[in-house]
């Protein structure tokens, strides 16, 4: 029983902290349909911006967040003006594919020379680096703050898409530009401020997710597989749907691991190719009529 | 067809290399192959700075011969590139030994050429204990998973452990510590209660710890690649309370290796290990060695065993260079060097005849702070340990 509250623990931790790390990319790929691969080096820019201004102005980790989220929005707004802007719209799917692989492979390297490839570290504050009992469970403050934020991210992207009149009309632009821009809606500005949040979405994720994917480098592109999985599994377009794919794909993949350790990632792709062998569109997806 | 006439051109550049024999007061040239850029760009950065620090300390000649090093990057672990590679450095460069090899099918891809061009291969890493055996002119200067291993099993079991789980990532090296820990430690007496194989990728660790808590171990025997990894686990260790709990971590040394010291941070404080290199090692050579580096190149945070395995490598070929005088033969330079013994920034050294690798100190070292530092501090020597997983021929 134990065993079970275990792995039920550790599972929804990692699946929490598995959707806070893509949420960003459900909001790139799954609302605005491009097929954003740099998604893990904005994530990795937010996390290093964190670790440096942390280690080198001395900013508290609260300040550094806030910071890595909104440095990393102003560095990509340029990228969406001169790059994203020609790619959007699914006919160009094979150019955004192309585009935002090679601007990873940039970024990377850039990293690489700017930062060297050793590991950067963000450090918690004293609150968060401890353990808490959940009875006989130990689990990491930091951990509960994860499943806290994505928590808050979840309803608070739920709001703003659901119940606003940003939301309203980002899924009408979405849907049918043509129609929307009749309709006097500015597309151009909207889908800008959705980029933001997603480029703001993944660095947030990357400074909090770096725990568990530490930063380097090649952080791009280790772990892109990671971030397209869990927005596949939950269906495009659906903040609801990644959480629960990612929650879903973290309690099996703890499962997996904690039976059968040789099996490694085994169980992770076999839920993987099961989930969207029944579901082709994933969990949830998004009316398109 | 294709590899006929690779054959006969490599043969016809070798006669063409031997019959133009040595000049006098001539260059040899070493060619290293190790990864200068990508992921694991720190590790050419550490040979190329050992080795630049002992010129500086020796001098670039030895024995009238100028020593130049050519290096060749090789990001990542390729043997099919490794050997192109060192194809080239024997042809075009007309190099007189190979040097570096970080990571083990690299270092392997090579015996074919250098049995047929006669020239050493000095591995400044690869730790794999069955490569020399693959050719008569491979010296190996770093370490064995064996050689860390046995000393560790046999320390853990003096302590009075006897139930012990290990984890290691699935992969050549991993399974490597995992058969020396459990066949040194079951032989001692103790118990390997659990092994677990753990994906190279895994991000969460924590699975694995729970389980570690369920088999009702003293100790674990931790060994992943250096970096990411070895980060992820220590963190997992300490954040499912399995330090609390007053489980102990132990593993050969390159989990707790001085670059990634300052990233792991107080996750990896009391972590034991045992390894042959410490920078904070306390001689007089190492001071030298580090004060050379601090001066050279402004700090000496990076240096770790992958420096010392250049440094002494470097040293092993100035040896072979002064007892050949400049002569590109390599059965001879090998033989000269079997049984040579010297001081290394490490403690003393000795090159095994019959395993071509170095018998050396493994010392006991603990993560600790010192002036505010994270270092691995050695607190107990096993003096002179052979390459235990050594099966000659």
């Amino acid at each position: 029983m134990e065993t079970v509250f275990g792995i039920a623990v550790d599972g929804v931790a990692y699946g929490m902290i598995l959707f806070i790390i893509s949420v960003g990319l459900s909001v790139t790929l799954g609302l605005m349909r491009v097929v954003n691969l740099a998604h893990g080096a904005f994530a990795m820019v937010g996390g290093y911006i964190a670790s440096s201004v942390m280690q080198g102005a001395g900013l508290p980790y609260e300040l550094a967040l806030v910071a890595a989220v909104l440095l990393t929005v102003l560095l990509a707004l340029p990228l969406e003006r001169l790059l994203y802007r020609r790619i959007y719209g699914s006919a160009n799917e094979l150019a955004q594919v192309l585009l935002t692989i090679g601007l990873c492979f940039v970024i990377v390297a850039g990293m690489n020379y700017l930062f060297g490839p050793t590991l950067k570290r963000i450090p918690l504050p004293d609150y968060l680096s401890g353990v808490v009992m959940l009875g006989p469970k130990a689990i990491s403050a930091h951990r509960i703050f994860v499943i806290g934020a994505g928590l808050t991210a979840l309803v608070g992207l739920w709001w703003l898409l659901e119940r606003t009149d940003f939301g309203i009309r980002l899924r009408a632009a979405v849907d049918n530009p043509g129609m929307a821009a009749a309709l006097g809606i500015r597309t151009e500005r909207l889908y800008a401020a959705t980029f933001a949040l997603g480029t703001g979405l993944a660095a947030f994720g990357g400074v909090l997710g770096s725990e568990l994917l530490p930063l380097e480098p090649y952080y791009a592109l280790r772990y892109i597989v990671l971030f397209l999985a869990v927005v596949a599994v939950g269906g495009a377009g659906s903040i609801f749907g990644s959480a629960a794919a990612a929650v879903a794909l973290g309690v099996i993949d703890t499962a997996g691991k904690y039976l059968i350790p040789n099996f490694g990632e085994f169980f992770f792709y076999t839920a993987l190719i099961l989930i969207l062998f029944r579901w082709p569109h994933g969990f949830f997806k998004r009316g398109t009529a | 067809m294709k590899s006929v006439l690779r054959g006969a051109l490599l043969g016809a550049v070798v006669g063409l290399a031997l019959g133009a024999g040595p000049a006098l007061a001539d260059t040899v040239k070493v060619g290293v192959i190790a990864p200068f850029s990508g992921p694991f760009a720190t590790v050419g950065k550490t040979f190329k700075e050992a080795i630049e620090v002992y010129q500086a300390q020796n001098g670039k000649t030895v024995g009238g011969h100028t020593v130049q090093f050519v290096y060749k990057d090789l990001d990542q672990a390729n043997p099919a590139q490794s050997k192109a590679l060192a194809q080239e450095l024997v042809v075009k460069e007309k190099v007189g030994y190979l040097a570096g090899f970080f990571f083990t099918p690299d270092a392997l891809a090579v015996a074919p050429l250098i049995d047929e061009a006669n020239i050493p291969a000095v591995i400044f890493n690869a730790a794999t204990s069955a490569i020399t055996e693959k050719s008569p002119l491979y010296v190996r200067t770093s370490f064995t998973l064996w050689q860390a291993t046995v000393p560790l099993a046999e320390h853990v079991y003096k302590t009075g452990v006897r139930k012990v789980v290990t984890a290691v990532s699935d992969y050549g090296p991993g399974i490597d510590g995992e058969t020396a820990f459990k066949t040194t430690f079951e032989k001692a007496g103790g118990q390997v209660v659990d092994s677990i194989r753990m994906p190279l990728k895994s991000a969460d660790f924590a699975p694995f710890m729970q389980r570690i808590k369920d088999s009702g171990a003293e100790a674990v025997y931790a060994f992943l690649p250096a970096g990411p990894t070895t980060l992820g686990f220590a963190k997992a260790f300490n954040d499912n309370g399995l330090r609390e709990k007053g489980i102990k971590f132990v593993g050969p040394g390159d989990i707790t290796q001085e670059p990634d010291l300052l990233a792991l941070g107080d996750a990896a404080l009391g972590i034991t290990t045992t390894f042959h290199y410490s920078a904070a090692h306390d001689s007089a050579m190492n001071k030298a060695f580090i004060a050379k580096h601090k001066e050279l190149f402004g700090s000496s945070d990076t240096v770790t065993f992958t420096s010392a395995g250049a440094y002494d490598g470097t040293h092993l070929i100035y040896k072979m260079v002064e007892a050949t005088d400049g002569k590109r033969d390599g059965a001879k330079a090998v033989e000269a060097v079997k049984n040579l013994a010297w001081e290394s920034p490490r403690g003393p050294l000795k090159l095994d005849p019959a395993s071509r690798h170095v018998t050396q100190n493994m010392y006991l070292r603990v993560v600790e702070k010192v002036d505010g530092q994270l270092v691995n501090k050695e607190i107990e020597t096993f003096p002179n340990q052979p390459d235990y997983g050594f099966k000659g021929k």
